[in-house]
């Protein structure tokens, strides 16, 4: 792309997960905007959790109201897909490739000291919040395996050398965000 | 004149490096002076060369890679920004690397030549010429030119595209018709659909729209995997700019007919890849599987005819169109016609993108193409199609690359990944892995998959402890055969395929 990095629609990787407070107005603007969609649940659902960082509880009432659906069809929906949480998550979503070609280059003892390092087990966030961690089956990077990805970053060739120097890096430069 | 420099910008050069590599260049350039044009192309797929530098000299595209960021300075100084040869990391003209020279790329022929989000590189490289025919055609001389083609369907189920585009077609058109890509490739292994959407994004929209004139469909959607943010950003722009361009919209270049296409992003479910699952999540529902009959192609999307074709399969659509069915027809063997764009990766020492007409042998691919192992060490096992797919072991790799072949051993080529494992494979550990794959992903509809991948995982677990090993051996034979016959759609009735494998091929891996 003729772009510099900026305005390179493949960057702005590093963008962290939405951590905006919600209110019932801003839940409320975000189904006005969408329900006119046909099939508009999945849309409206990644629109909450981009801006807010999960879906909260208070939402599914405002959404099912929305679009005239009952809160258990709402919430039948969240639970259905790994993607949507309803909890915050911490500062870095990170994800661990655990499919097959990661497998074969040794994703098993990546996971294990990735766990070990940080921690937590799948689904669980370090206590300083900076790490959540969940499994992912399959990020796309199948030749340059193990995979793992950070936010909207991915990366290739993952050692557990190279896992250590990254967490490093994306923890300090949190701390000089704030 | 400013020199042009390419650093690609898909998802495996960019895991590795490519946003700083191409910082570099451009600060190196800077500071020496040095006038150049950097073009932020897509990947050619060769991805153990990751990240992939090219230099336009005038006369061809030199490269360098894998260029790490601490490389750059060190190949600045060797003369990379003139092109020149003084470095190891040297490739020489890319488009004579015998990786390259070997394929026959027909639906991969653009990727890392051109601009991704550029419709002039694209237009400039043939692009939009099977548009062009189209939009001259009859609907019925399309489906009739995908019909020469033997194009079958290039997401795993190999179902006769033509025949599924008659049947929309054939379906009153006083109705809203839908045009639906399966772009949730979950299976691992597989990164040909990402590399479409990634490095040449137009020709999806293309053979998308293309499908839309001949069956009459006015809408389309791209149902697109959420683990691929980069490709996600890519679409929408492509999408904005086709339209602008009036490639896409109310009016598709003057024809006055319309094609509104549109990215739904999904949402981390496997099961979602497949067909009646994806319609269901479009839908705003849980992706539980339907049952079939009725076929999405009479009642889909929204209960409204639908032609669900794979990203790969809309892709081959503007090459069949602008060359003609019979021109895609040639290549291949048997009733698999055309090409198949083979995804090579796992413990692989050159793992890429190889797009071949369908009949080269595994072993040639693993070998020639492959190099072997990326470890050094023996390969033992081959996993070809994905997670619900039987792993091959090595007196089956002179098998050629053809539906029918594969499936004469009970294995099959679904979407074209191949995965190579070294002897330090634990094939009792990846049988295991199918059932707990299942476990994670089933949509629980439908009890043989539901309970029967917890009961398989559990199973598995008493074999490896040692515990009555004959009669439990008996059990999974017994739940593989139950799961294959009782469920509703391929997750559980193709789970216990890799298992199976495991057991047949594997067996002292399974009882150790």
């Amino acid at each position: 792309m003729h772009m510099s990095a900026q305005s390179n629609p493949a960057s702005n990787q590093d963008s962290l997960p939405g951590s905006a407070e919600w209110t019932p107005d801003m839940i409320q603007a975000i189904v006005a905007d969408l329900k006119h969609k046909p099939g508009a649940l999945l849309p409206i659902l990644h629109a909450i959790q981009d801006r807010v960082g999960h879906i909260p509880e208070g939402a599914v009432p405002i959404i099912a109201e929305g679009l005239q659906q009952t809160r258990a069809d709402i919430h039948g929906v969240i639970s259905f897909y790994h993607h949507f949480r309803t909890q915050p998550a911490g500062s870095h979503v990170l994800q661990v490739c655990r499919a097959e070609a990661c497998q074969s280059m040794g994703s098993r003892a990546l996971e294990a000291h990735i766990r070990n390092r940080l921690g937590v087990d799948y689904h669980q966030t370090t206590s300083d919040r900076e790490f959540t961690l969940e499994p992912v089956y399959c990020l796309g990077n199948c030749a340059c395996a193990p995979s793992i990805r950070v936010n909207d970053r991915i990366h290739g060739r993952v050692t557990p050398e190279k896992f250590d120097r990254l967490a490093e890096q994306l923890t300090t430069s949190t701390l000089e965000l704030k | 004149m400013a020199t042009r420099i390419y650093v690609p910008c898909d998802t495996t050069a960019l895991s590795l490096g490519a946003d700083d590599v191409a910082t570099l260049i451009e600060r190196h350039a800077r500071e020496l002076g040095v006038d150049i044009t950097l073009v932020r192309n897509g990947s050619r797929g060769l991805f153990w060369l990751e990240p992939l530098v090219e230099v336009d000299t005038g006369t061809g595209r030199v490269a360098y890679g894998p260029v790490e960021p601490e490389d750059v300075a060190g190949l600045v100084e060797a003369g990379m920004l003139e092109a020149r040869p003084e470095h190891e990391k040297y490739l020489g003209n890319i488009e004579d690397h015998p990786y390259l020279k070997r394929q026959q790329r027909l639906t991969f022929a653009r990727i890392g030549l051109t601009d991704p989000l550029s419709i002039d590189d694209y237009r400039s490289h043939a692009g939009f010429d099977g548009l062009e025919k189209a939009l001259n055609l009859e609907p019925q001389g399309i489906v009739e030119e995908v019909k020469a083609s033997g194009l079958r369907g290039r997401g795993g189920a190999a179902f006769p595209t033509g025949i599924k585009w008659q049947t929309v077609h054939d379906e009153p058109w006083q109705q809203q018709k839908y045009i639906v890509c399966n772009a949730d490739e979950g299976d691992s292994g597989t990164f040909a659909d990402r590399l479409v959407m990634e490095c040449d994004p137009f020709m999806l929209i293309e053979g998308m729209t293309i499908a839309g004139l001949a069956v009459g469909a006015t809408r389309g959607f791209i149902y697109l995997r959420s683990e691929y943010p980069v490709a996600h950003r890519i679409l929408d722009e492509a999408i904005r700019r086709a339209e602008a361009d009036g490639y896409l919209g109310e009016d598709v270049r003057g024809s006055g007919r319309a094609f509104h296409l549109e990215v739904r992003l999904a949402a981390g479910a496997y099961i979602c890849g497949e067909e009646t699952s994806m319609l269901e999540s479009l839908e705003g529902k849980r992706g539980l599987v339907r049952a079939k009959p009725p076929l999405p192609a009479i009642k889909g999307l929204f209960g409204q005819p639908t032609v669900v074709n794979n990203v790969l399969s809309f892709a081959a659509v503007p090459f069949i169109l602008s060359r003609g069915g019979q021109a895609y027809a040639d290549y291949g063997m048997g009733k698999s016609r055309g090409t198949l764009p083979i995804q090579l990766a796992g413990n692989i020492r050159r793992g890429g993108l190889i797009e071949l007409a369908f009949g080269v042998t595994l072993r040639d691919i693993l070998e020639d193409f492959g190099g072997g192992t990326f470890s050094g060490r023996p390969m033992k096992a081959v996993q070809v199609g994905g997670p619900l797919m039987a792993y091959m072991p090595e007196s089956q790799w002179d098998t050629p690359m053809d539906y029918e072949a594969f499936a004469a051993l009970g294995a099959g080529i679904g979407h074209g990944g191949v995965v190579a494992f070294d002897d330090t494979v634990d094939m009792g550990e990846q049988a295991r892995f199918a059932m707990e794959f299942c476990t994670v992903e089933s949509c629980g509809k439908c009890t043989p998959c539901r309970i029967g991948s917890v009961r398989g995982v559990e199973v598995i677990d008493r074999i490896r402890a040692g515990e009555n090993t004959d009669a439990n051996l008996v059990l999974l034979e017994d739940l593989c055969e139950t799961m294959v016959d009782g469920s509703l759609c391929a997750m559980g009735g193709m789970t216990p395929f890799p298992v199976q494998s495991v057991m047949k091929h594997f067996p002292d891996d399974l009882t150790a």
